[in-house]
């Protein structure tokens, strides 16, 4: 009859369970600080790549509707390589800190919050594909960054509700940088490193002094 | 004054039915495995109160399949939803009668 001599403990398990049934919490800083060096790495890579088709990021970034050169389309698809490889890389790593952080923990991975939110981030995120493949079709690739960074962060806002709160906070910061991008056209891959790169760091890093500085391993 | 004891429900006094229904409240369904994985108990321990609190028509159970292998989910039901906030409620109250 634990619950009617401690009443007190009893609210606090209910609490707990409440939270830990309808948030996934096992997500690891340090996903995002993988995340943010794999984004930082490939945008060093791109303006390698730049160089080598001897581009400036203004002329790669164009919005002007005129039809591309070969070799440009060349570096499209490589840059568009680049980016896959990128996102899997972070994918991977932030799947791998996660088990991880779990085994030494003891927490079980459950599934359906996981599937909640990949459906929740998937879905903005296909969409975005989809109006980025337009948006090349008609030559805007000047747009291309912005929209990579607004529908990442209505994605990360939309998942949110199923784990720690603070990832809606990196959505809306997100969402602010490629507004700012909007109108400064052309310096998209800045705007890149910034969010993809130092603010998935930056997230990381809060979220792991927050989070799992002092967790003790399971004994 | 009423005593405050008396809103306190005796299927919630085991943690392990308190744990379910603190699940269920937050999820419209959720499967026995993941039911299990938060709970972190066994097949048999689980089982047994999940009977219990749909005999007492707390929850709602709903058998299903995923290919061949069988796939039972729970639910809440509204008895179950009013009797959960009903035991918050009375616990509640018992430690603003001790202060």
């Amino acid at each position: 009859m634990y619950a009617e001599n401690e009443p007190k403990q009893a609210l606090e398990e209910i609490k707990q369970m409440m939270h830990r049934g309808s948030r996934f919490v096992n997500l690891s800083g340090w996903s995002g600080v993988a995340a943010g060096v794999s984004a930082l790495a490939a945008a060093w890579w791109a303006t390698k790549k730049y160089t080598d088709y001897g581009v400036t990021m203004q002329d790669y970034e164009t919005i002007a509707p005129v039809t591309r050169t070969e070799k440009l389309v060349q570096l499209d698809h490589e840059l568009l390589l680049l980016a896959l490889i990128t996102f899997m890389v972070s994918l991977l790593f932030a799947w791998l800190f996660t088990i991880l952080r779990s085994q030494k923990t003891g927490s079980s991975l459950p599934g359906y919050l996981i599937r909640k939110i990949v459906v929740h981030i998937a879905v903005p995120m296909l969409v975005g594909g989809l109006l980025i493949w337009r948006i090349t079709d008609f030559g805007l690739y000047g747009l291309v960054i912005p929209v990579c960074l607004l529908f990442y962060g209505i994605a990360l806002i939309n998942a949110a509700k199923f784990t720690l709160s603070e990832v809606r906070y990196l959505g809306y910061a997100q969402i602010a940088l490629g507004l700012l991008n909007l109108w400064a056209i052309g310096y998209g891959l800045y705007f890149w490193a910034m969010g993809f790169g130092v603010l998935h760091i930056v997230y990381g890093i809060l979220m792991w002094a927050k989070y799992e500085r002092n967790e003790k391993a399971d004994a | 004054m009423k005593n405050p004891i008396s809103g306190l429900n005796k299927v919630f006094d085991n943690r392990i039915r308190l744990g379910v229904m603190s699940v269920l409240i937050v999820n419209e369904e959720i499967s026995f495995n993941d039911l299990k994985g938060m709970l972190e108990v066994t097949d048999g321990n689980l089982a047994t109160h999940l009977v219990n609190l749909e005999e007492n028509a707390f929850i709602k159970v709903h058998k299903g399949f995923i290919g061949r292998k069988t796939n039972t989910t729970y639910s809440i039901t509204k008895q179950g939803e009013r009797a959960f906030k009903d035991h918050v409620k009375a616990l509640e109250g018992m430690i603003k009668g001790i202060k």
